[in-house]
């Protein structure tokens, strides 16, 4: 007993030191983070990170029961690892809106029991305490209902379509100052549970009106959002309890989601405050124009036959994948195709759209699935660089990300969303169904352009088709 | 020194480490990081461990266990999904 005794209270008195610790770990794990080379190993690190401190906090004084702790860490094991066996990679936005809503769960929580126990941590005010369990059960509960939305959204049970709601602005910062004027409330009546309700309510309220309002196409910022929320959450109930640990880690988690979010606005275009405010979806977006006008009689239908022609005069071919190419499930297909090329001696990579996909860098790992060396994944300026000396570009179920329009017309939507320029490389084929709009709603210009066919087919069998004629046309 | 004003002071401190860090992540690992911030994020699960077990009445028990819980599946489940896509990066193939 006295070693038990002994590892206790080493553990307690040098907590901090323990949780400085995992900080460290975290941070050296991120920063091993900036190499496909070495990530896998900053993951590791950061995880070791994370057993120190779990297994520190199982040492604490408090614990009178390890049951409980025993059956919780057992069954959540389980159910993580199960499920991170079994996921489909393209369905990573829905986990990550689930994982979301979880961490959103665990705060809310967390500051509700808090409250109901009413322990104060030595050192602690109880102004201090309450007003940090308010802020915590707001931000948790507005996660977790947030979080909820989302997913329902990307899995389709709600429609994907932005529902726009008169006045929303003023609806929720009249939201907002309830919340704020029933945590003060809190803090002066900490004995009436019904504030703590009110707080649970207000929250629940303002998710639903921020979320509802945003169209499907916007999910790699919504979901680039959530990490800033996940952050805020663990510094939340850091706060409450005064441990630097938790504050350290939220913060730092914190500042990675509003980089994406920053990232992710710039590369919509989208006003990066805005989305802060929740207006993410410009009403605008949603109407949808014919594009009659731009592609009558100038739109080139071509055949695979011909396509593969394109193809063998050519050098170097970019590949442009979209979230269509994803959907089709067409990954194997196209790496197919990138090696019957590569066969040949001729130079493919792959140009990515900061949001192809559904989330930051989603397409990148759809394609690294299927084998697709990561030196071939090429950024959107790199691929800028490239294109213009490159043969033929060969788009996949893109579309808005490559519509000129957003370099040179000021009346669209669009205007000054950074694209890939494949108009610049010699020859465009464009696989795609129909010429119907991306999720702009703008037509694109590219299709009806001299130097571009297009393959009217599903992805799957277009490229199926790409990859047996080329190995014909070689026999 | 006050420790409100210590636990502000970090809260700086580590969105500035963080934002340094970050922005050197490339696009191509941001599911990666997206998944791997998730599973740090769900260090709470330290306050939800103290909650379950310390917890003085049942209801504040039943509360810290489903933190608890929804917490583990956090850690474990985004630690390993970012391990198993972390793994599928791989470089010039060697033939």
């Amino acid at each position: 007993m006295d070693i038990i005794n002994f590892i206790r209270n080493t553990a307690n008195n040098y907590q901090a030191v323990f949780y400085l610790l995992t900080v460290l770990l975290f941070i050296i794990g991120l920063k091993l983070l900036t190499s496909p080379k070495t990530a896998r190993r900053g993951n590791i690190v950061s995880a070791a990170g994370m057993l120190i401190a779990i297994t520190i906090t199982l040492f604490y004084h408090g614990i009178i029961s390890y049951k409980l702790i025993i059956i919780g860490i057992v069954i959540g094991s389980i159910i993580g690892a199960i499920s991170a066996y079994i996921l489909d990679l393209r369905a990573i936005p829905q986990y990550v809106a689930i994982l979301n809503g979880f961490g959103g769960a665990v705060s809310a929580l967390v500051g509700v029991s808090a409250f109901l126990q009413k322990e104060l941590p030595a050192n602690v005010t109880p102004l201090h305490f309450y007003s940090a369990i308010s802020v915590d059960v707001f931000i948790g509960t507005l996660t977790f209902w947030g979080s909820m939305m989302a997913f329902a959204k990307l899995q389709g049970l709600v429609t994907g379509r932005p529902v726009v709601i008169k006045g929303k602005n003023v609806i929720n910062i009249l939201i907002l100052l309830i919340s704020v004027l029933l945590g003060v409330l809190l803090v002066n009546d900490p004995y009436n549970i019904y504030y703590l309700i009110g707080i649970l309510v207000a929250a629940s309220l303002l998710a639903i009106s921020l979320t509802i309002a945003i169209g499907g196409a916007d999910m790699p910022v919504i979901i680039a959002l959530f990490i800033s929320y996940a952050g805020l959450s663990a510094s939340a109930v850091g706060f409450i309890f005064l441990t630097y640990g938790l504050i350290m880690v939220g913060s730092l988690v914190g500042a990675s989601g509003l980089i994406l979010t920053r990232t992710m606005a710039k590369a919509m275009n989208r006003d990066f405050l805005g989305i802060l405010l929740g207006n993410i979806t410009p009403p605008e977006m949603s109407k949808i124009h014919s594009g009659e006008d731009i592609y009558a009689g100038r739109v080139k239908s071509s055949s695979p036959e011909e396509a593969v022609m394109i193809l063998e005069a050519a050098n170097r071919i970019a590949i442009v994948p979209g979230y269509g190419l994803a959907v089709a499930q067409a990954q194997g297909p196209v790496r197919d195709l990138m090696n019957e090329l590569e066969k040949d001696g001729k130079e493919v990579y792959f140009a990515i759209h900061p949001v192809a996909g559904r989330m930051p860098g989603h397409m990148n790992v759809l394609l690294a699935e299927v084998d697709v060396p990561y030196d071939k994944l090429k950024t959107l300026e790199e691929s800028n660089e490239l294109l213009p000396d490159t043969d033929v570009a060969i788009v996949i179920g893109a579309n808005d990300v490559v519509n000129p329009s957003a370099r040179d017309n000021k009346e669209t939507p669009i205007y000054g969303m950074p694209i890939l320029d494949v108009d610049k490389s010699r020859s465009v084929i464009v696989i795609k169904r129909s010429l119907s709009p991306g999720f702009s709603g703008v037509p694109n210009p590219l299709f009806a352009n001299d130097n571009t066919v297009m393959l009217f087919s599903d992805a799957k069998p277009a490229l199926t088709d790409l990859v047996k004629e080329y190995r014909e046309l070689k026999v | 020194m006050d420790p409100l004003i210590t636990a502000l002071i970090l809260f700086v401190l580590a969105v500035i480490i963080g934002f340094e860090v970050i922005t050197k992540v490339p696009p191509i690992l941001h599911t990666p990081l997206v998944v791997a911030s998730h599973a740090m994020a769900a260090i709470m699960v330290v306050s939800a461990i103290e909650a379950s077990g310390s917890g003085k009445t049942l209801t504040a028990q039943i509360l810290g266990f489903s933190a608890l819980l929804l917490g583990t599946v956090n850690v474990v489940g985004g630690y390993l999904i970012a391990d198993r896509m972390l793994s599928m990066f791989k470089g010039h193939k060697k033939k």
